[in-house]
């Protein structure tokens, strides 16, 4: 903490204590910073190396060869099947995580009242984050287990197939098909908006009922806005929670890939190229729910900063015209001053 | 209020129904399967798929190696995220705000980028098909979902008044006392949390685990339930064929197998539901 060359600038130089304390800072979190360098960040530029070559597997080890964008010319090209499961994975995503988030606050808000058996409930509601993992949901999914069948889903993708395009509607029907999938993954997040909801202060529900606002008044105004960075949460773990998940297709594609060296598609390069290209569309997903749900600031900090940005402009024209008086009765001193300006002093001949 | 329980009832029935349908079938043996009449309840208790599913999935064994493949990550996840944890909260230090981003782009980053390196690694340290591929990750706080505990400690950690630690301090106590004397003690609803899931996790992991832990042999040593329910259709006609099962593959053999795979899960969460369900508002991941 050397000597501040700003001066200006405040900065408090650390005294001895708070030295020795950010060190052991330093001393707690350093098994976390060699494993972020050994297994994150290193592993990263080198999967990033990887995929500008075409590696093979020889008895001496391995070998590199330079393909520069070989790679993704090869997967955008010659194998259309990674771009085609990438683009239904960005549909279904896109689809599915407004639906699991909704559902989950509904079901939240359902048990956030004062009902019987919430504990009983809750049990059932949480059960399937025990259970569910890749194997098991192919195996329910497979035997057909798992759908409803009641749900006549070919009826529904008939009626949607008239009035949307083919492709959106096969997804929106392969929704309601998977329409237990879907609720089984919400688990974590019901459980994430019920104890938001807990924590929300009753006495505002108070104030807000004697004002006479009414109940769908009180959700919008005074529940949604103080879980809104809960839905953020929400949001992006629901992403991450179906990128890494077995039932996505593209993770197993990307992992048998990698061993299919012989191949002409394939290999650790192939297969880096294709995780790259997952990994900048997750991203890319992730960074629209940030836009969408997490730029804004609630109603009340919107409403102070206007308030503020009020009182500024108001400042500002009070002390322009404080000047434009200033200049104006400086103006007038100079005239008089001048004896060129003749003001009405009262006497009867003007 | 009657709208409320019937559709919290509803989305039960819903909820639970792929389980209801998967253990009723699972009792059936093949006339019961074949004869349309029979849609819930089986004509009789019949248990031999149950026996042939956990034959033909190794069922103890499995479930013992897989207890250890899910405990011995997770200690070392607990261990290792609450010590971080602890120094993201406690202290301040240069650079935090930009460690936190790597901490939570680490949790948004896929791991299949990652993937392949990590692989290469692990194969040139010779450590491939061992235990040793996720020991050692959790080791140096990277282990399965490890950013989401360090945040959960994290957030833990920053509700332990200050006062506290400067009172230990007063008194005599260095960093590490401050640490094992108040702070791990005051952790444990966190622990929980963590362990609960971590455990859960590591349980259901199975591309992962075959992609490290076996390290995709051809006869691994170390193997879990759920990648035994993957490998179930396979290793069931092998056991067929040598004449060590009495039924044929079905879906109620399959089913058996799924239930199995999920039974001890289900069993733990009865017994340790009041941890489960509770350990998300306690864990104050939902911030103060």
């Amino acid at each position: 903490m050397g000597a501040n060359k700003k001066p200006k600038k405040e900065k408090i130089k650390l005294g001895k204590l708070e030295k020795r304390e950010a060190r052991m800072g330093y001393v707690f979190i350093a098994p976390w910073i060699i494993g972020v360098l050994l297994f994150l960040l290193i592993p990263l530029g080198q999967s990033f190396y990887y995929m500008w070559y075409k590696i093979r597997i020889t008895p001496l080890g391995y070998n590199f060869q330079w393909v520069g964008t070989g790679n993704f010319t090869s997967i955008w090209i010659e194998d259309p099947e990674f771009p085609q499961q990438l683009l239904t994975y960005v549909w279904q995503t896109v689809l599915e995580v407004p639906i699991i988030t909704v559902f989950s606050l509904i079901i939240a808000l359902m048990l956030n009242d004062k009902i019987k058996l919430k504990g009983f409930f809750r049990l059932v509601f949480f059960l399937p984050v025990i259970i569910v993992s890749g194997p098991v949901m192919n195996m329910l999914v497979g035997e057909n287990v798992a759908t409803i069948p009641v749900l006549n889903v070919q009826s529904v993708q008939n009626a949607l197939d008239i009035i949307f395009p083919t492709s959106f509607a096969t997804s929106i029907a392969e929704l309601f098909s998977n329409m237990i999938t879907i609720l089984w993954y919400s688990g974590v997040q019901i459980l994430i908006f019920l104890s938001a909801l807990q924590k929300i202060d009753p006495s505002m529900y108070e104030a807000a009922k004697i004002d006479g606002g009414s109940g769908w008044e009180c959700f919008w105004k005074i529940t949604l806005p103080t879980i809104k960075p809960m839905i953020l949460l929400n949001a992006v773990y629901t992403v991450i929670f179906l990128s890494s998940n077995e039932q996505n297709e593209l993770i197993n594609m990307i992992k048998t890939s990698m061993f299919l060296a012989t191949n002409e598609k394939g290999g650790y390069g192939y297969a880096s190229a294709m995780a790259w290209m997952y990994a900048i569309v997750i991203s890319l997903i992730v960074l629209l729910f940030f836009l969408l749900l997490g730029s804004k600031k609630d109603v009340y900090d919107r409403q102070v900063a206007k308030f503020k940005r009020q009182q500024k402009r108001e400042i500002r024209r009070q002390n322009a015209i404080i000047r434009r008086q200033d200049r104006h009765a400086r103006q007038l001193e100079k005239e008089r001053s001048r004896k060129n300006y003749k003001s009405y002093d009262g006497s009867s001949d003007y | 209020m009657v709208l409320i329980y019937g559709l919290l009832i509803c989305i039960g029935f819903v909820y639970l129904f792929p389980l209801l349908n998967m253990i009723s079938t699972s009792f059936m043996n093949m006339d019961d399967l074949l004869d349309t009449s029979v849609k819930w309840i089986p004509s009789s208790f019949y248990l031999q798929n149950y026996i042939d599913a956990a034959k033909s999935m190794d069922f103890w064994v499995s479930f013992a190696k897989g207890f250890v493949i899910a405990g011995a990550p997770t200690l070392c996840n607990i261990v290792i995220c609450m010590v971080v944890g602890y120094g993201f909260a406690r202290y301040e230090f240069k650079g935090k705000k930009i460690l936190m981003v790597v901490l939570i782009f680490s949790y948004i980053l896929p791991s299949q980028v990652t993937m392949i390196p990590k692989f290469v690694l692990y194969n040139n340290m010779g450590i491939l098909g061992t235990l040793w591929t996720f020991i050692l990750p959790a080791l140096f706080g990277n282990g399965l979902n490890a950013p989401i505990f360090i945040l959960i400690f994290y957030q833990f950690f920053k509700q332990v008044p200050k006062v506290l630690m400067e009172a230990a301090a007063i008194d005599g106590a260095g960093h590490f006392k401050a640490f094992f004397r108040i702070a791990v003690p005051s952790a444990v609803p966190a622990i929980i949390t963590v362990l609960l899931f971590s455990f859960v996790w590591y349980w259901n992991e199975s591309y992962l685990t075959e992609l490290y832990v076996q390290g995709l042999q051809a006869n691994p040593f170390w193997s879990n339930l759920v990648v035994q329910l993957k490998n179930f259709d396979t290793s069931f006609s092998t056991r067929a064929t040598t004449g060590d099962v009495a039924t044929s593959l079905s879906e109620s053999v399959r089913m058996a197998a799924t239930t199995l795979s999920i039974l001890p899960l289900l069993i733990a969460y009865f017994i340790l539901q009041r941890f489960f369900v509770e350990s998300i508002d306690r864990s104050g991941i939902t911030g103060e």
